[in-house]
Order: C-alpha cells, then structure tokens, then sequence
C-alpha cells in the first residue's frame, strides 16, 4: 500500500473540502436538490462510494466515531475498505455499534436502530437524478426539477399499477422532500424510506461520478410517492431471522443447499449481533 | 495600516472541520445556536464570523464586506488567509455586515430555478445573541421554535437567502427553508 | 448454525498480496524497470499520461508497471495522484507552430513549406511479427540529420490566408476546467476538447469511425498532422517575463472538413481540432473528427441525432474512469437491492396466478 501519511487529514486537500462543504450547506438549504459538485478523482473507483467518501472526509472531525456499512454489514469488504481508508488517513475511531457512531456512511441500507439527534448518515449515491431513466438528458431533467414538472414520474408509476397491480420499484424508490423536489433515496430497499422521514439526524447524499450532494437536514417531510388508492407499503420478506428472531428488520435471503434450502438473516448485522447478546 | 497576519487556525485541517461541523450544524438545525472557535480577527470582525469565512471561503469565493466591517484591517486579513476576492454585493457568494449593512437585501444573488444554489450566504454579525422574535418551523426543526430572526428575507423558494448568524463566539441558521413567523 | 461470512479485513489482504506476487510473475524471469517501460512501452506510457491529463513519463512507467500493463487502471493511478497534486502556476498556451516536429505529414497538400516528415511511425511497416525482436537483439542505429530549427507554419494557415476556411478567432477567455468544476451543459468548445483529451482512446475512435461512416459524416481530411517538442512557458510577475520550466512532446491534428455552407455561414472549410499529451496520433486524430462533429450548432449545421454530434452523450460516456468504475461496481454485492427485487417479483407472480385461480 501507498504511505498515506504524506496525505492531509481526511485526505482531501482543504480546498477541495472547502469546495464540498460549500455544496454541502446549500444541500442542506435546500432539501433534496441536487447540488452540483466538482468532485475529485478518489484513490477507489467511480461507483464504489467515491462521493461518500469526499462527504463523509468533508464532515469527519478527529473526534468523530465512525461507522461504515454495505449492505447492511460492517463486515462486507467495501466497507471493510472504505473503513480503513478513514482510519488511515484521519486516524478517526471506529465502531460497528449505531448508536456509538457520530458518522455513519452506508451502502444501500439504513440501520435498524433509530438514529440519534447529532448522528449524519452519509449516503452513496450511483444515479441522484430520480427522473434519469425516464429521462436520460441532464438538460431536460433539471428543467423539469425547475418547474417541480413530475408528471413523467407519475405516469411511470401509475403504468406500473396498471400493468402490475402495484408499483414495480423496489429499491431506490422516489420521494418527495417537504412537497417540492423529487429525490432518489440511493438504492436503499423502499423497506428503509420510511426512516428518512421526520429523522431526528442529518442525512447526506454524495454521488462521485455524477458530481451531486444533497441532503435531508433533520426533521424533514420525506414522502414516498404513492397513489391514494395504491398506497405505499414498506415491504421486506415475511419471516423472522433465522439467527435473532426479529421480525421487524430488514432481511437477505441465504441460500443453504442446492436443494431450495434458504435462511432469512438480518441485512443489519450490528443489530442482529446485539440481539443475539441480549439473548444470551 | 495594521497588517494583521495573526489570528488564522493554526491547525486548518482540523479546525476547519471542527468549524464546519459547527456551522453545517447551525444550517441543520435552525434556531439552535453552536460554539465556534478557532479565529482571532481584527476587530470589528468576530471570532465566530472569521471562523466561518477562514471555513468556507477561498480565491473560488467572491466576499463582500458591508459597512464598517469594510476597513482595511478586515481587508487584508481576509486576503491574506483565503485569498477571497473582496466584490460588490451583487457579485458575492458571501457577504457579512449588520443586517442594517446588509440592505437592500435584492442586491443579492437569489439562484435560479435551474440552479437554486447560486446565491449568496449572508454572515450578519451581531453583538451578543439576541432574545427570540419569532416562530420558526420547516426542515430541521423539531415542530418549532422560538429564536431570534433579523428580518424578512426574499421568499421564492427553492429561491432565496441562507444566513448565518454570528455573535462574538457563537452561530444559528438560518436556511431559506426556515418559515419565520415573527411575534 | 448458520454463521454470517466474516473476514473482510483478512480477505482484502491476502487479495493484495496474491495480486502483488501475480504482478511480479515468475521470479526467474528478470523484473521489469520503469525506465525499461519508460523507454521501451512508450506508446503506452503516452496514452497514461494523455488520458491521465498528468505529462510525466516516469510516473506513466511507474503506474503501467503497478497496473501489470492495464491501462486504464494505470490511467485511474495518475488521476488519483494528480487530483491531489497543488497548482503552482498556469502555463501561458504552448505555440505548436514553433514545435521541434519529429513527425509532420499533410493529406491536402503534397509539399508545403516545413516539408512532410514520416517520423518515427508504424504506417508504412508491413505487419509482420519480428521474430529477431525476441532474439532481443540490438537495432542498428538510425541515419540523422540535424535539426532544423526554423518555425513549422500550419498548413491551415495557408488556407486560412486565402479566406477558404472558417476564421479560428483567438479568444483570451480562461478556458473552463472539468476537473476543477461540475460539467454543465451545453460546454463550449474549450471544454469539449478538454473532455475529449482526457476521453478513453478506443471511445472517441468509435465515435470518429462513426462519423466516418455516415452518422454525422463530416467529410474529414487530414489537414496536418504534427509531432514533436514545445516549450511550456510561465509567466514570473517578479520578472515581467516568461521563464521556460521545460518540454514536452505533444500531437497535434487539425482537419480540413467539407461543408456545403448554411444558413449562417458560407460554404468554405470548417476545422476539427486534436492536441494530445505524446506520440498518440490515433487519438488526436479521432479527437479532431468528433470535434468538428460536435460544432454542428455553432456552424448552423442539422442535428441528425448521430452519437458523435451529441454533446451530453459524449462528454458523459468519454472518461473511461468514470466508465470502468461504474460498470465494475455491479460486481459489489447488491443483496439487498436484489432481495428487494425477490419480494417484488414474488409478490407480482402471487398477484397474477390468484387472478387467474380467480378465473377459472
């Protein structure tokens, strides 16, 4: 590995952090719109988290506890990586317990354990733009934020309803921040878009390639968007941890034989271990 | 002319983060006050409102400077800690003075609705933290809460102004998607 | 009991070590230096440092050696270098026309002042594998001339001078700079140019070949082509005079393209323009075709919905780190998003085959 000491706290030089920091008290100003950035090329690749990487080094103070997971898991190796990296380079502490944590980057998930007054979740984002695969031009889609013009939106979902019987997104499913901007959650399971409304924390969102920060400040208006007669459902598999028992968290399913055998686990592994402490 | 050069962080990396910490705090969660340290400017510019420029200004950020924060000492101490170009009103991506300096307040960059983050961050300094004068509801409040509002601010939003207020050691913001509601 | 893969940490290790000993391949065989690659790869090391926006040919060497020989991934190592690198002073703009050329050859004209030089160049080799290459014998050295000195003027400007061509007006604009601020759109030409300079080599010559072969075709001729050394030059305020801080070798394509004229201007010759940090001729040359294909607006041309005049599709698809890191992210677990996919289409089969029990 590269020395990384001969690198500045948190490794960003403090201009860049200052660029990020800019963008990121806009995001807050304005909830959900996506601000653009001029982000930096990062020693890990586009599409792993860069642009959590640059929001969460633009916040980290040293007396920052810091919590990184995927998927869930602290243990999975981006994590694992990305962990290390702030470890490194902002000799930054470290924790896999939530509610110890004052940073938490994430990956697809949000912790099962209600987050805290003073706690930021930092997001990785691969697409922001919610209206992207409606709509693939940059151009047209901020016009369309501009004028709050949703109708596209609407229509995508309400022809899922019609070909579906119910609205065929499952993860990264929009929402609509204090009636204004429609915004992308991350690829979050729509199981976790209820815990970004009225959250007592900071929530931050980063995309690298795409060069976006946005944000929901605490006690925000966050409403997935739904139909009065298709309401939205915070879906997840219907049955218990196979490990803990718990019936209200988010679950993967695991493959045990080849012969159709399957558990369902805690995506949440700090939650789960520590229901299994309690237990024992 | 006193040439103060004294009085930037002597440890930037960390205190600035601790200052933005600070500071993204006060714009999450309005009407709530936080401690910043870590400047020691030229008077009349407070320490809190000179932490807040040494965070977030550089030679990328325009700075105007209102009424009698306009003097040579505040000059050149900003020029020579973030190399900020000293502007107008209009042109500014900060600006900082009394909120009485500060009017007109349409001198200001607002955004636009393609890009509502193109507008000025106003630092209105005052001298110690005033008494509450309003309701304050929307993103980062809890309900509401009673806190101390300078004035009206131009509403069109995702359009506006978002302040900073900065007494000698302490900041609140005040994002423009705070609804004020004066008592 | 089921137990929860564990060991990330451990995993990442052994991973690295593994891919260091795979890099370094059979001990017995002699290591690779990075002047050996400097010297020996430097067509490779060209590209790194042309799409790495980063001329320093030892640090090129450096990361083709840690990449073993992929060149996007040692594309990706200058990047991340050079992002972290200060900026100590902007260069004032290299002049090509006084290049120490080592390569200069026209397509339009058979002779011009400055003369053709075939250079150093693969076009005329008949390709055949060089057996007596992995006899590792060495070369007989190459007949020399000396130098000449004097300006290279542009054959463009010969058009120019004649009023055939369009004017390239200079501007003293600060040209944008990509890596310093978010990508807006529409970008002026400046910046598209950045783009494609930095693009991925095989992705504008697709895109070029495209235009060739009638998606946007804009009728190209290789006006000039030129390789060699320019001097970069910074302006020091204490002295009120520009200090040379070194050379560098560039490639420089300019294209003469057909035009029929339109509403807004007459017919007469437009420009496409390629500059590139080595002897990277593929690209300058592919770069110079999409330019001229994306100035369809400015030249008052028709968008004919070709993927070489569409500027948002371009400048987006072109960096091929950007491209490499997302496409390769899919291969990071996705359990959750998949298992959400799962219920999804569980939930949607159960909904259609209760309709159709419903049925019968």
């Amino acid at each position: 590995m590269t020395a990384l000491d001969a690198y500045n706290f948190a490794y960003l030089d403090e201009e860049t952090k200052r660029m990020i920091r800019r963008a990121l008290l806009k995001a807050v100003a304005i909830p959900g719109y996506q601000v653009p950035f001029a982000s930096r090329e990062m020693p890990m690749p586009y599409g792993w988290g860069t642009g959590g990487v640059q929001v969460t080094a633009a916040c980290l103070t040293p007396d920052d506890t810091l919590k990184v997971i995927d998927q869930g898991a602290d243990d999975t190796t981006n994590a694992v990586s990305i962990r290390r990296f702030f470890q490194r380079t902002a000799d930054v502490a470290v924790t896999e317990e939530t509610e110890a944590a004052t940073i938490i980057q994430t990956r697809h998930r949000i912790p099962e354990t209600p987050l805290q007054e003073g706690q930021i979740m930092v997001f990785q984002v691969p697409i922001p733009e919610p209206l992207r695969f409606l709509e693939p031009r940059e151009t047209e889609t901020r016009r369309m934020h501009a004028l709050a013009d949703y109708g596209l939106m609407q229509v995508k979902l309400y022809e899922d309803i019609a070909r579906h019987g119910e609205i065929a997104t499952a993860y990264a499913y929009p929402v609509k921040v204090e009636g204004r901007y429609v915004m992308d959650p991350s690829p979050i399971p729509k199981f976790d878009n209820p815990k970004l409304n009225d959250s007592p924390a900071l929530m931050l969102f980063g995309a690298g390639r795409e060069q976006r920060i946005y944000a929901l400040p605490p006690y925000t208006k966050v409403e997935s968007l739904d139909f009065d007669d298709h309401p939205f459902v915070a879906s997840k598999a219907d049955h218990a941890c196979d490990i803990c028992g718990a019936t209200e968290s988010y679950l993967d399913e695991v493959i045990t034989d080849d012969q159709g055998g399957r558990i369902f686990v805690c995506s949440d592994t700090a939650f789960c271990r520590s229901r299994q402490e309690d237990a024992a | 002319m006193n040439q103060q050069i004294s009085g930037g962080f002597s440890d930037a990396p960390r205190q600035s983060a601790t200052a933005f910490r600070a500071i993204l705090e006060a714009m999450s969660r309005p009407g709530q006050w936080q401690e910043v340290q870590g400047a020691m400017p030229p008077a009349p510019l407070s320490p809190a409102a000179g932490a807040a420029i040494l965070t977030l200004a550089d030679h990328n950020t325009p700075l105007h400077l209102a009424g009698a924060l306009d003097c040579p000492e505040v000059r050149y101490w900003i020029t020579f800690h973030t190399a900020a170009p000293i502007t107008s009103a209009t042109e500014a991506s900060f600006a900082i003075g009394t909120w009485q300096d500060l009017q007109p307040l349409d001198q200001f960059a607002i955004g636009t609705p393609e890009y509502p983050d193109r507008s000025a961050t106003l630092i209105v300094t005052l001298d110690e933290v005033p008494a509450p004068n309003a309701t304050l509801s929307g993103p980062g409040i809890n309900g509401s809460v009673e806190a101390f509002c300078p004035g009206a601010r131009p509403t069109a939003f995702p359009l506006g102004l978002d302040l900073i207020l900065a007494t000698q050691s302490r900041i609140m913001g005040l994002p423009r998607s705070t609804k004020v509601e004066f008592l | 009991m089921y137990v929860a893969v564990k060991g990330g940490e451990r995993a990442i290790e052994n991973a690295h070590a593994w891919l260091a000993e795979e890099r370094r391949g059979d001990p017995a065989v002699p290591e690779l230096s990075v002047p050996q690659i400097r010297e020996q790869m430097s067509l490779a090391v060209n590209r790194v440092m042309a799409e790495g926006s980063l001329y320093d040919p030892d640090l090129a060497a450096l990361a083709i050696k840690q990449s073993r020989g992929d060149l996007i991934e040692a594309i990706f190592l200058i990047r991340a270098y050079r992002t972290t690198l200060p900026r100590l002073a902007a260069s004032n703009p290299v002049n090509t026309a006084s290049m120490l050329v080592s390569r200069r050859v026209s397509a339009t004209f058979k002779d011009a002042p400055g003369g053709q030089i075939l250079g150093p160049t693969f076009d005329y080799t008949h390709r055949l594998l060089d057996f007596t290459l992995a006899a590792e014998g060495e070369v007989p050295a190459a007949p020399t001339a000396p130098a000449d000195t004097q300006d290279v003027p542009h054959i463009l400007g010969f058009l120019d001078r004649d009023g055939l061509i369009e004017q390239a007006v200079p501007n003293d604009d600060t040209p944008a700079d990509l890596t310093r601020e978010p990508l807006e759109l529409p970008a002026d030409r400046a910046l598209r140019l950045q783009s494609l300079a930095r693009g991925d080599e095989g992705f504008v010559l697709g895109l070029a070949y495209s235009t060739q072969r009638g998606y946007a075709r804009n009728h190209a001729f290789v006006g000039e082509l030129r390789i060699g050394q320019v001097a970069v030059e910074v302006d020091i305020p204490e002295l009120g005079f520009p200090v040379e801080i070194g050379e560098i070798e560039l490639t420089e394509c300019e294209t003469v393209n057909q035009f029929n004229g339109s509403k807004t201007e007459p017919p007469q010759f437009t420009r496409g323009y390629g500059l590139t940090f080595g002897q990277t001729e593929r690209k300058a040359i592919s770069m110079a075709l999409v330019d001229r294909a994306l100035r369809w607006r400015e030249l008052g041309e028709d968008f004919t919905g070709a993927p070489a005049q569409d500027e948002e599709f371009v400048l987006s698809h072109c960096d091929n780190i950007q491209a490499t890191g997302f496409l390769e992210h899919i291969k990071l677990p996705h359990y959750v998003d998949f298992q959400a996919e799962l219920e999804l289409i569980r939930s949607v089969r159960a909904a259609a085959f209760a309709n159709l029990e419903a049925a019968e």
